[in-house]
């Protein structure tokens, strides 16, 4: 896994003007967005230096989003496993239920200070898109959600609640009609409305700025984690998990953290029906680099360079790429990435709701799927902080029938 | 192996002593299927295209419209993969020695095809020019260097959205000619307003001597004659597009006025051209 390339002095500087994680990232769009990128990539770096802009999500941190979220010991999941102690960053109690939320509110404190009051967005699960209407609600903006045909029709709930909130939900039936379709449609359209409108990127990927920006949003996990950390057990976690789609939840709990050399950190991508059956959306254990939505990554295709679909019982891990600065760390080493599949992480979603009363998303049952096959190989005085980044009432209706199949309820 | 043949000059240089605009034609590679493209390619010049523009098919075409969009898909659900589209441009250069072609996509299929390698085969195939989306001056070292070195033109899309300050950037590594997108949206999505396009044209003339071709909503014969009053080349993909796909029968598969279709719509596009300086 790890290249002949030797280890950088930090892991934590990238990316290069340029928007480069090593090979990985860049600005691969269309001449047409490309002032828009540039203009957004000016005002980030404004907005990144002013101690007002960071006030200013501070305040919405605290009040509105409920951070810091807590972090919390899981005991009878320890116990259960018999190794190192395990705890939970909760990010599923953020206001929304997921960290989706931590980079909306900087993206759309980021539109206001543009002067843009037109928000489009992407959304597979349809929690990022919960995430960007709620978000609009709060600051009057008009909200138009890109989701595909078959999402919509799988994830009614999040639908109702975007409608609700104010938003347009936009059913995208091209290509697959799914997350990376809906990604495509709202470049599209973005394209078309550049002079009013911002377009909120749910996740560490997509063209710089982005995968910086959206990292830098979500980093407040990691921060968190280390000063809750240090003062329940007055030391740093001996490894962090964390599972991966387009890989924000992640980023954002491993940044803080890359440059502590004791700090082992475990990426859990989604193997669906298991990485040989080729129906799976582990981009890094699976696919190659490619470039795809504006920037260089690891990517499933086919030998030809056209992108394949994903498949994932988890509708958030359901996307063919992956944030180019993960791919860039899977190269480097510094960070392992490992893989769940549907069958496990239904599991893991079934044993944290009996033993600690937390009904977690589909997506961080992945990580505790992995969690469970090297948490009791670990000393009882070690301790794994796992980022349990979203909850499951979104994927009730997904997992029940399956539960019930595998004996499990 | 490097690019020599220079059909691009020598096809702007024709069309400059004729004093007429070209006519640019779109068409996917491999759609409906690979014979009938072939067909399509070879029909095209006798109906009036001075130059093709052949897209590389690709999954996510991400600048492109609907129709653009089920082009590729159906090509690529056909079978289409970017050697065979090189194939395909190999087969049309037999025949013909002046037409020319320049392959327009995205730039994954390529990168995983490999950049010389890629180079290489459509320069021996005969291809005359690239057209690569996705790939901004910013990422000028993946491509088009290498392109420029080997001789192979590298033409660049001029947006709406590229003020004076950037066009430089735009026009350092250019050539061929200048691909003006003349809305700012997809292909295929508006009409053109011509007083807009004659003044973006004008300003492009201020920073660069290269011929201008502009593209994204032309459709018909009046369109193309009026858009060719300030272009040095009219481009159309999407109306040609759809023509082919109103052939189509219901499994998208070739009917038997499926050439045709195209190039009937190609004969009144060049007679459009053709009256634009009249």
């Amino acid at each position: 896994m790890a290249s002949a390339t030797p280890a950088p002095n930090s892991f934590r500087t990238g990316p290069d003007e340029n928007g480069h994680f090593g090979i990985f990232g860049g600005r691969y769009v269309a001449e047409t967005l490309m002032p828009l990128i540039l203009e957004v990539e000016k005002a980030y770096l404004t907005a990144k230096g002013d101690p007002d802009f960071w006030a200013e999500m501070e305040y919405y941190r605290k009040h509105y989003i409920g951070r810091p979220s807590a972090l919390y010991f899981a005991p009878r999941l320890t116990e259960h496993f018999g190794g190192a102690k395990l705890y939970f960053k909760r990010d599923e109690l953020n206001h929304t239920g997921a960290h989706k939320i931590n980079n909306v509110m900087g993206q759309a404190l980021l539109a206001k200070r543009m002067g843009k009051t037109k928000i489009i967005a992407e959304t597979g699960a349809g929690q990022h898109g919960v995430a960007t209407a709620t978000a609009c609600a709060l600051f009057g903006m008009e909200c138009e959600v890109f989701m595909g045909a078959e999402d919509v029709k799988r994830q009614k709930p999040n639908v109702d609640r975007m409608r609700l909130l104010g938003a347009k939900v936009v059913p995208v039936t091209s290509g697959s009609s799914t997350l990376k379709d809906a990604m495509n449609e709202a470049l599209r359209y973005w394209v078309s409305k550049a002079d009013t409108h911002f377009y909120i990127i749910g996740t560490a990927a997509g063209p710089h700025p982005y995968p910086a920006m959206v990292r830098d949003f979500q980093c407040i996990i990691g921060e968190e984690t280390r000063w809750q950390l240090e003062e329940a057990e007055g030391k740093l976690p001996d490894a962090l998990v964390a599972c991966i789609g387009g890989g924000s939840n992640a980023i954002g709990l491993f940044h803080p953290f890359l440059d502590d050399p004791s700090v082992e950190i475990f990426g859990v991508e989604a193997a669906g029906h298991g990485i040989p059956s080729g129906e799976h959306a582990a981009s890094l254990t699976g696919g190659n680099p490619g470039v795809l939505h504006g920037n260089r990554t690891y990517l499933l295709q086919d030998d030809d360079g056209q992108i394949t679909e994903a498949h994932s019982i988890s509708a958030g891990l359901d996307y063919p790429g992956i944030g180019p600065e993960h791919s860039w760390l899977h190269e480097s080493g510094r960070v392992k990435y490992v893989s769940a599949t549907d069958t496990e992480a239904l599991e893991a979603f079934a044993l944290c709701a009996k033993l600690e009363g937390i009904i977690p998303a589909l997506e961080p049952s992945h990580a505790l799927a992995y969690v469970s096959t090297m948490i009791g190989d670990m000393d009882k005085d070690k301790i794994v902080v796992m980022n349990l980044c979203g909850r499951g009432d979104k994927d009730l209706d997904a997992v029940i029938p399956r539960l019930e199949k595998m004996g499990k309820l | 192996m490097d690019y020599t043949a220079s059909r691009l000059d020598k096809c702007f240089a024709a069309l400059k002593a004729e004093n007429r605009p070209g006519l640019g034609i779109f068409v996917t590679a491999g759609d409906p299927d690979q014979e009938t493209s072939l067909a399509i390619l070879k029909a095209l010049p006798g109906a009036g295209a001075d130059m093709i523009e052949f897209g590389m098919p690709f999954s996510d075409p991400m600048a492109d419209g609907p129709s653009i969009q089920a082009s590729s898909l159906r090509a690529l659900k056909a079978g289409a993969s970017l050697a065979k589209t090189i194939d395909l441009v190999r087969k049309f250069r037999e025949e013909d020695q002046t037409t020319p072609v320049v392959l327009m996509g995205y730039y994954n299929p390529i990168y995983i095809y490999g950049v010389e390698r890629f180079l290489t085969d459509a320069i021996s195939a005969g291809a005359d020019g690239l057209i690569v989306v996705d790939l901004p001056p910013e990422e000028d070292d993946e491509l088009c260097v290498p392109a420029v070195k080997r001789g192979l033109p590298f033409v660049r899309l001029a947006t709406p959205t590229t003020d004076d300050a950037r066009l430089p950037k735009v026009l350092t590594n250019t050539s061929g000619f200048i691909y003006y997108v003349s809305i700012t949206g997809i292909t295929g999505t508006a009409e053109v307003p011509i007083d807009m396009v004659r003044a973006a044209v004008g300003r492009l003339r201020t920073h660069t001597d290269l011929p201008i071709g502009v593209g994204f909503g032309i459709k018909t014969r009046e369109h193309a004659a009026a858009i060719g009053s300030v272009a040095d080349a009219c481009i159309v993909g999407t109306a040609v597009v759809n023509a082919l796909a109103g052939s189509l029968d219901s499994n998208d598969k070739a009917g038997p006025d499926t050439v045709k279709a195209v190039t009937d719509l190609v004969s009144e596009l060049a007679k459009g051209v053709r009256e634009a300086r009249g």
